[in-house]
């Protein structure tokens, strides 16, 4: 079985959507329902290869214990910056190992590798992260089960966070309330399965019309320029429909156990400029990305004085950011340069920003805004066409 | 306090207007952005010496001069 696709999960979705219906009109908690139906779903995806059931196994039993120790070590001892770095360190080594393992040495190797290692490592992290700022005081087990195990973010998110999420597992619906919510999800189910298997379908076949293209005709520079730009566009979209549909159906599900999943794309071929794309594209990582590493990092650098202009830590901040973005999709060269462009060009943007005369004057203006917007939309694409992998096979042969 | 969050949002946001209307969606009018709001925090902590994480808020409870006032003066 895997997540949202085949008859075997699409079946016992509709059973688990029923029950929870049943389950929301007694006006019951969900918390015990979404925890045993998303354990039985998680184990089933996995048990497809049972090496996969182990490893998530030892990864879970690993980071609650990690996490048990650090919230009992801040407890005792207070905020001390050396645990906490070594707690955190810890708590990201199982995923450390299964990327490694993507390194050709290595490639014998499996450490820990299972569907959503990646997604859940944001999620023990944030964890770890608030316990040391004194946010979160107190990790309980059943919660931490459960904001680990949820079926629907399981493999791809949307990335949560642990406060949010437990206040949704811990409280009752009303009726009408969860009827409501109800609602939004199969309608978010719904967008997610015209996203995913109707739209994804047609720019995926419109992709391979571009790979596939040959005769005389390619040899013109022109129409071969006119080939790699459909590519792009056209992985561009069928990246989006793809995984923005994905996304609403693990929302829709979420809503149906009575979780509130945040949203994860927000129409993001509207933006007007790089920041605004990063506000709209996987939203629920790179407001991960920026709470958790880029904010940290840029406060860091001014109470230590590291630099005397504040956009020069911003635009550092933005490279690092999203350079270990691009190393966490996976370590091959695209994924990297992938971050790195995306780095850059949010440093300068964020410079431009502040400091052209130019851009103040113009910034409300409709022309300014429809060129802005068509510049956005085009190095989003070539964004793509450098993660698809095909830009860095051709330059750098690899 | 408020006085003083006042003068820091006016510095960090360069605009008189935020000291005007203090109900202003400082997002909205692009007075704020992540750096802005991370330059406030880190103002803050160093002017008033309350220490607010930035995952700890959502832009939606910090994104007036009145929110952001009473978000601090409930840690003083």
């Amino acid at each position: 079985m895997s997540f949202f696709s085949g008859l075997p999960f699409w079946t016992a979705l509709i059973v688990i959507a029923v029950c929870a219906l049943a389950n929301g009109l007694l006006e019951k908690s969900f918390k015990r329902f979404g925890i045993f139906v998303s354990v039985f779903i998680v184990t089933l995806v996995l048990s497809s290869d049972i090496k996969q059931l182990i490893y998530f196994a030892a990864y879970f039993i690993f980071e609650l214990v990690i996490v048990k120790i650090y919230e009992r070590l801040r407890k005792d001892k207070g905020r001390i910056s050396w645990i906490y770095h070594l707690m955190l360190l810890a708590s990201l080594l199982p995923l450390v190992l299964c990327k490694l393992t993507e390194l050709k040495p290595l490639s014998e190797m499996d450490w820990f590798k299972f569907a959503g290692i990646s997604y859940l490592t944001f999620r023990v992290a944030q964890i770890i992260i608030e316990l040391y700022d004194g946010v979160i005081k107190e990790v309980r087990t059943p919660d931490f089960l459960a904001f680990l195990v949820f079926f629907p973010t399981f493999s791809c998110g949307p990335i949560d966070r642990s406060r949010r999420f437990s206040e949704d597992l811990n409280r009752t619906y009303k009726r009408n309330e969860y009827l409501e919510l109800y609602g939004k999800g199969l309608e978010k189910i719904m967008l997610g399965l015209l996203y995913k298997y109707v739209l994804a379908e047609i720019f995926f076949k419109l992709m391979s019309l571009a790979v596939e293209a040959e005769g005389p005709a390619v040899q013109n520079p022109l129409f071969h320029f006119g080939i790699i730009v459909g590519y792009a566009y056209s992985y561009g979209l069928y990246m989006f429909f793809d995984f923005a549909g994905y996304s609403l159906m693990a929302i829709g599900t979420g809503y149906m156990l009575g979780i509130k999943v945040p949203d994860n794309f927000r129409q993001p071929f509207k933006s007007r400029d790089m920041k605004e794309f990063w506000e709209r594209w996987h939203i629920s990582l790179s407001e991960w990305f920026r709470d958790f590493l880029f904010s940290r990092f840029v406060m860091l650098s001014m109470r230590k004085k590291w630099f005397k202009n504040r956009l020069t830590s911003a635009s550092l901040g933005f490279i690092i950011n999203m350079g270990i973005m691009g190393v966490w999709h996976g370590l091959s060269i695209n994924y990297i340069i992938y971050g790195l462009y995306h780095g850059v060009l949010l440093a300068i943007t964020e410079i431009y920003q502040k400091k052209s005369k130019f851009y103040k004057k113009n910034k409300k203006k409709k022309w300014y805004i429809a060129v802005s917007w068509f510049i956005t939309l085009n190095l989003v694409m070539f964004g793509f066409l450098i993660f698809s992998g095909n830009f860095t096979r051709v330059c750098f042969s690899v | 306090m408020e006085e003083k969050i006042l003068e820091i949002l006016e510095e960090i946001c360069d605009d008189p207007i935020v000291r005007e209307d203090k109900d202003l969606d400082l997002y909205d009018e692009d007075l704020l952005d992540s750096l802005g709001f991370v330059e406030m925090l880190v103002t803050i902590e160093s002017e008033l010496g309350i220490v607010i994480a930035p995952s700890e808020v959502t832009r939606e409870d910090a994104n007036t001069a009145n929110k952001i006032i009473k978000l601090v003066e409930s840690r003083a």
